[in-house]
């Protein structure tokens, strides 16, 4: 189910259309946030961590654009069953793209911060693989939504769990580095930061994914564990 | 007090957790919030019982193997295309259809224990326990009291101390009492279209019917008078069940507490309201109701 079953209203499956389509351009745009952060990071780019920072101002308006869409959606079209669920849909994701923005946001401050105290880079490779992992996260739950794939967005949820764990044994290694030497610690606690956002925005993207299962099979599937995730999809 | 309420959230998450609970899907959580019980079909008590209904208008088959329970007390609407059976099966209730020459009917309709096409029905009495109003408003051309108290009359009440006392209560229930009172012995045809559509509502209840057929009520009001017919069937609900035909989608969203959706004489699929409006299970509703093409 890659588009929109045509309705007889044409003027309705424009709207939708273009509401889907900018969801799916404010998420690459927030990918590459995402991905510029981690490179400003690990080529200690300064002018590429800046202009991050600049690109929030855009999220934010497509977040405020695409939702006003929406509601105009829903005053003058009141949709209803899947056209309903997309909606809901749509307002939910963008909210999480936004903050997945932010936190790309914040990491890219951590990094000229870092540059700038040009201390270790030594923990950098368990930061640089959680990035890695929370970025493969993001693109295949915008990749579920684009293709309005439950199936994929239920293995891209079971991702998530991982960036805990790797979340957890980073937290681990930055407390020792900060215990064998006090001078790093104010390097070491923007490090932490960083941790922090990456498994964040693993934690939207998982949430951008119940939001393609919630669409495309009518089921809420918040707050439960993956395997129960699984039971009401395959259930 | 607080306490109470940590077990209570408690025992509803730890509810949704136990793997004991059944595939509910997740929203079920969405009865919790609102503060009406969710609803379904399986705990209503049951007015009408329709089974295996058929009916044919001479060669042509209009209702295909019809079987459905109609909850007592509720809002019960039927959507669909036009010609998809949805008023024929609304006119079998109170026998409507054995007016029109050349129907052949069969399977079978119970009101509670009665059944409605058994051979010894009084259909006069049928039709007092089944009142119907149609699309176009209806008003015999009488004063507005003449109008509600017809019914009583026609049952031999006389005494006009309780002729007046069911004018006012079935004006007062059909939400007219306020507009009216003052010109009760005006001619009906005076009144607006949603003046006469809800005189005609006060007339049909003024007997005290058990249910009340709805044809497509308010199709030829404009917004205002619609709203407050929909207003006014949220009301009567709590004495009456009442059964509502329409073609807006809309309507049956904002007024009903279960939808039937029916296409070319068959039931598709009934369920209860925000269900089907949100996660119809069959495709063909889902095309229906947001509008695409078969």
């Amino acid at each position: 189910m890659s588009s929109i079953p045509k309705h007889i209203s044409k003027q309705f499956d424009n709207e939708l259309e273009d509401v889907r389509s900018r969801v799916l351009a404010m998420g690459g745009l927030v990918e590459r946030q995402l991905e510029n952060a981690m490179q400003s990071l690990s080529n200690s780019d300064s002018a590429l961590a800046q202009s991050v920072i600049e690109t929030e101002v855009q999220v934010n308006t497509m977040e405020v654009s695409i939702d006003e869409e929406c509601t105009r959606i829903l005053a003058r079209r009141q949709p209803t069953a899947g056209d309903l669920r997309l909606i809901t849909a749509v307002i939910k994701t963008i909210t999480d793209l936004e903050r997945v923005g932010d936190e790309a946001e914040k990491i890219a401050r951590m990094a000229i911060d870092l540059i700038e105290q040009q201390g270790s880079r030594s923990y950098y490779v368990g930061i640089s693989n959680l990035g890695q992992l929370a970025m493969t996260i993001l693109h295949d739950a915008l990749d579920a939504f684009a293709r309005m794939d439950s199936g994929a967005a239920l293995a891209t949820a079971g991702m998530e769990p991982k960036s805990d764990e790797q979340y957890g044994a980073i937290l681990r290694e930055l407390i020792t580095y900060m215990m064998e030497d006090p001078r790093s610690i104010s390097s070491v606690i923007d490090a932490v930061w960083v941790a922090r956002s990456l498994e964040r925005i693993a934690d939207h993207s998982r949430n951008i994914c119940e939001y393609v299962i919630y669409l495309v099979e009518g089921k809420d599937v918040r707050h439960i564990s993956i395997a129960q995730m699984e039971q009401e999809v395959r259930g | 007090m607080p306490q109470n309420n940590v077990t209570e959230l408690e025992n509803r998450t730890g509810e949704r957790h136990a793997p004991a609970a059944a595939p509910t899907h997740a929203m079920n959580l969405g009865g919790l919030i609102g503060n009406e019980p969710r609803l379904d079909l399986e705990n209503e008590k049951v007015c009408l019982r329709v089974e295996g209904l058929n009916l044919h208008y001479g060669g042509k088959q209009a209702l295909n193997n019809v079987s459905m329970t109609i909850p007592e007390k509720r809002v019960t609407a039927f959507i669909g295309p036009s010609g998809c059976g949805k008023s024929t099966l609304l006119r079998c209730f109170n026998r409507m259809n054995d007016l029109i020459d050349n129907v052949r009917i069969d399977g079978r309709i119970a009101l509670h224990d009665l059944d409605v096409y058994g051979k010894d029905v009084n259909v006069a009495d049928l039709r007092r326990r089944i009142g119907m109003v149609f699309q176009k408003p209806n008003p015999f051309p009488k004063t507005i009291y003449d109008n509600v108290a017809y019914g009583l009359r026609i049952q031999g009440i006389r005494n006009r101390r309780v002729l007046d006392e069911a004018v006012e209560r079935s004006l007062k229930s059909a939400a007219l009492w306020p507009e009216v009172k003052d010109r009760l012995n005006d001619n009906a045809m005076g009144l607006s279209g949603g003046q006469q559509q809800r005189l005609v509502i006060a007339r049909a209840i003024a007997i005290e019917p058990e249910v009340l057929l709805l044809d497509e009520p308010a199709s030829a009001l404009d917004p205002i008078s619609t709203l407050k017919i929909e207003e006014l069937i949220y009301e009567l609900k709590t004495d009456y069940t009442i059964v509502i035909v329409t073609h807006n989608m809309q309507q049956a969203a904002r007024v009903s507490d279960y939808t039937a959706y029916m296409y070319l004489g068959e039931m598709i699929e009934y369920r209860d309201t925000g269900t089907l409006f949100t996660k119809p299970r069959n495709k063909m509703t889902e095309d229906y109701i947001t509008g695409r093409y078969g």
